[in-house]
């Protein structure tokens, strides 16, 4: 059959089809599966982190308050808000006002787009200071570079994915070629990079601040 | 009301048209299905190949095997493999097998093809996506066999790549410069893949199943390859950032995996503060539920099978779904009993040891169901239930050597020698690989429209349930015996004695590999000269038998059918025999 007829029909509880034990649509499931498979990810290189961190008498805590902390508190407060401005957007999607979606979609993408500058901005003034991956200017373990940048350029990459998505999303909603549910399928996978940043915030800033 | 009354057609299809769409990027599951046993069809004679290499090697180490300067002419001089050489074949073995014959064929192979029918859908949940996850799957192929053609030749780290080996870069030696670079690179995308094709699984089993196909009347390989996805979604996740780590201590200066001080061919390697340990760690918590996402759709197909030539169910399928289940959540339990010698705290090793025995408790009720049904039932023996019969010997062989295995202090002293080849060889990869054999007899009528030779099948099963038995039983004899594994030659002399042995293993694999060729020749000639398939040769219940064979490209024609039956009704007094399809609408009376 054509591919797009397939996928006009492919949704639970369509008639004539048993129903899903989840009840939602396919692409929703899908994400949501998506999503676990992510954070298991996550927690392999978080894992790792944690291995070599335990493993090392050395490790360097270079974060002062001000200026990596409050950095990373604001990005955080960034992140928050975008994750706030995609609810917004869902909820207008839901109700069938597209001008309202799409307006906050794109807000939801600003946000992201802030959070990936600032991000990059710090690692600009980290690589000045002389971190790498494989070198720390404090003299301690250079596990901590490797960690960091691997850690933080993981979660960078799904920023920056889903601020890529976020724009095709806007600009198609606006032109009705996406619906309220593919909204809210990349509503979950902005939700779950903010829940990422949650626990990277605390592991990797938090614990190793002066 | 009567529910045999036609629905109306629920879609209005038209298949495509032109070969590159019908043929190449296609979105049809069935094609997909086809195009990954293909991929592995082809993947299981190059790893077979590498293996009668190794085994020549290993019996007679100075012999020049014609040709192989070809290959590689830095890795065999004059024809006879160096010992890194060897190790290059046997991490290129491993490596194809594992991943590109048994992760493909019983999973993305034959999943993809009979998953969307066997719970009634016109194709699985996100074609384009699944289309999209073969071609990644096939470019990983391709990026792994690079590795052949580039100066170093593949990597000799084994399939297993532990680092620091894997890590250090080329001062390790030959293979380790740009082969082990394409590994890294190649399994990566290769998890991509799998990803993808996880996700498509699972939203088919769970969204697309048709009226009255509700979870409890799924076939067995249906569950299978649904328990089997999930168990994927979550491992190959862990080997994704495992591989990238592992390329950027290779590439980019970082010391995940290599220790500071560590000296390699007179080099001081310039990295530090990294573990080992850490890629075994990540490495096996992928690892071992890799080994049963290669042997659970082998159970379930094998379940699937049974029944249709004992005419009768299976004794216990709800438990046999349960402990598909159990060995799945179980899996991830488990991986620490890889590394017993690995110089971790001993009572962890217990914490390892203790869910390793309790995962044989599922695979044993399911072992002792099948032997149960069978017993006392008439079973019809066909290429595809004798290689179901095989799998259940090869299954409690390499199971019982999995006993011994998963206590530390007996794996102490058999770690790493052949008795390990042995069990892993027949627990996995003989068990899959016939269960592979049994699905493609059974299928094959269903895929391709024509029938299998028998003859041929039949011969082909006995020479290949004898020869596998000659290869890997004496293993464990050269295990106890304290022979070492991933050694290119014996010199020590206490297996200098043994080497006799390996001489018989290899002829034995040579007439055992021959025969495959019986297999690939009954595989073309069926495709050209078999007898044309009825819809229902085998006269099975589940719903491929409910279409055409082929079926049409959206399944069913048009219809949407409706489910009434569990899976096994055979041994009732059907109106078409002794089963009940699982769309039948008649009542079911016992016979």
């Amino acid at each position: 059959m054509d591919v797009s007829e397939l996928d006009a029909t492919i949704h639970a509880g369509h008639a004539g089809m048993e129903e899903s034990p989840y009840g939602i649509p396919s692409g929703k499931l899908a994400m949501w599966c998506f999503v676990l498979s992510d954070a298991v990810t996550f927690s392999a290189v978080l894992f790792a982190y944690g291995y070599l961190r335990i493993g090392s008498p050395d490790w360097s805590t270079p974060f002062t308050f001000v200026p990596s902390v409050l950095n990373g508190l604001v990005m955080t407060f960034v992140l928050l808000t975008s994750g706030l401005t995609m609810l917004a957007a869902v909820e207008a999607a839901k109700a069938g006002r597209t001008a309202a979606g799409t307006r906050w979609l794109w807000a939801t993408c600003a946000l992201g787009a802030l959070f990936a500058g600032m991000h990059l901005m710090e690692w600009r003034h980290m690589i000045e200071e002389g971190w790498r991956l494989f070198q720390n200017p404090l003299g301690g373990s250079v596990e901590f570079g490797a960690a960091f940048f691997c850690i933080t350029g993981l979660h960078l990459l799904h920023v920056l994915g889903g601020v890529c998505a976020l724009a095709v999303i806007a600009l198609g909603f606006h032109r009705q070629r996406y619906n309220s549910i593919d909204v809210e399928v990349l509503g979950i996978y902005w939700h779950f990079v903010d829940l990422v940043w949650m626990f990277v915030f605390p592991l990797v800033y938090l614990m190793n601040a002066r | 009301m009567s529910e045999a009354a036609a629905h109306p057609a629920v879609h209005q299809h038209t298949a495509p048209t032109g070969f590159i769409r019908k043929y190449v990027f296609s979105v049809d599951h069935k094609i997909i299905g086809l195009q990954y046993y293909g991929l592995a069809l082809v993947a299981v004679f190059v790893g077979m190949v590498l293996s009668w290499l190794m085994r020549i090697h290993l019996g007679w180490a100075t012999f020049a095997i014609p040709g192989l300067h070809l290959l590689s002419s830095t890795g065999a001089p004059g024809n006879v493999m160096t010992p890194e050489y060897y190790l290059s074949l046997m991490t290129m073995h491993g490596t194809i097998m594992v991943f590109f014959v048994l992760t493909n064929a019983p999973f993305s192979g034959f999943g993809n093809y009979f998953l969307p029918i066997q719970v009634g859908a016109p194709d699985m949940a996100f074609p384009r996506m699944n289309m999209m996850s073969f071609w990644v799957t096939l470019v990983a192929f391709l990026v792994l066999m690079a590795s052949f053609f580039v100066s170093d030749g593949p990597t000799i780290a084994g399939w297993t790549v532990y680092a620091p080996l894997s890590a250090v870069g080329k001062d390790a030696g030959p293979g380790l410069a740009m082969g082990q670079n394409l590994w890294a690179v190649a399994i990566a995308i290769f998890c991509v893949g799998q990803l993808l094709g996880s996700l498509n699984f699972i939203a088919t089993t769970l969204d697309l199943r048709t009226k009255g196909m509700s979870l409890l009347r799924l076939p067995f390989s249906t569950w299978a390859w649904f328990i089997t996805s999930v168990i994927g979604l979550l491992a190959f996740a862990v080997l994704l950032p495992a591989c990238v780590l592992l390329i950027l201590d290779r590439t980019a200066g970082t010391s995940f995996f290599i220790p500071g001080g560590l000296v390699v061919s007179d080099h001081l390697q310039p990295h530090t503060g990294g573990s080992p340990l850490l890629w075994q760690h990540l490495f096996w918590f992928f690892g071992h539920p890799e080994v049963y996402i290669a042997i659970l759709p082998a159970i379930g197909i094998v379940s699937h099978i049974l029944p249709a030539f004992m005419r009768k169910p299976l004794l216990g399928p709800r438990v046999i779904v349960g402990c598909m289940v159990a060995i799945g959540f179980l899996s991830y339990m488990v991986w620490g009993h890889h590394m017993f010698v690995s110089g971790m705290n001993p009572f962890s090793a217990l914490l390892f040891s203790v869910p390793t025995l309790i995962i044989t408790i599922p695979a044993t009720i399911a072992t002792l169901l099948w032997i149960g049904s069978v017993y006392g039932a008439k079973l019809r023996f066909t290429s595809a239930s004798l290689f179901c019969l095989g799998f259940i010997s090869v299954f409690i062989s390499g199971g019982i050597s999995g006993f011994f295995l998963a206590q530390p202090s007996i794996d102490t002293y058999l770690h790493a020698t052949y008795f390990v080849v042995a069990h892993f060889h027949f627990v996995m990869a003989v068990a899959a690989i016939f269960a592979i054999f049994a699905g493609t007899y059974f299928w094959m009528p269903k895929m391709i429209g024509r029938m299998m030779n028998e003859t041929l099948g039949q011969i082909h099963f006995w020479i290949t349930f004898v020869g596998v038995y000659c290869i890997f039983m004496p293993m464990h004899y050269l295990g106890l015996a304290g022979n070492v594994r991933r050694y290119a030659a014996f010199t020590d002399d206490f297996l200098v004695p043994l080497i006799p042995v390996h001489q018989f293993i290899t002829i034995a694999a040579l007439v055992t590999g021959a025969a495959q060729f019986i297999f690939l020749f009954n595989l073309i000639w069926t495709r050209f000269r078999g007898p044309k398939a009825p819809d229902n040769p085998w006269n099975a219940t589940s719903l491929e038998w409910s279409t055409t064979s082929p079926p049409p490209f959206d399944n069913f024609g048009g219809r949407q059918l409706v489910v009434h039956h569990e899976a096994y009704e055979y041994g009732v007094a059907g109106s078409a025999g002794d089963y009940v399809m699982q769309t039948s609408p008649e009542v079911v009376k016992p016979q």
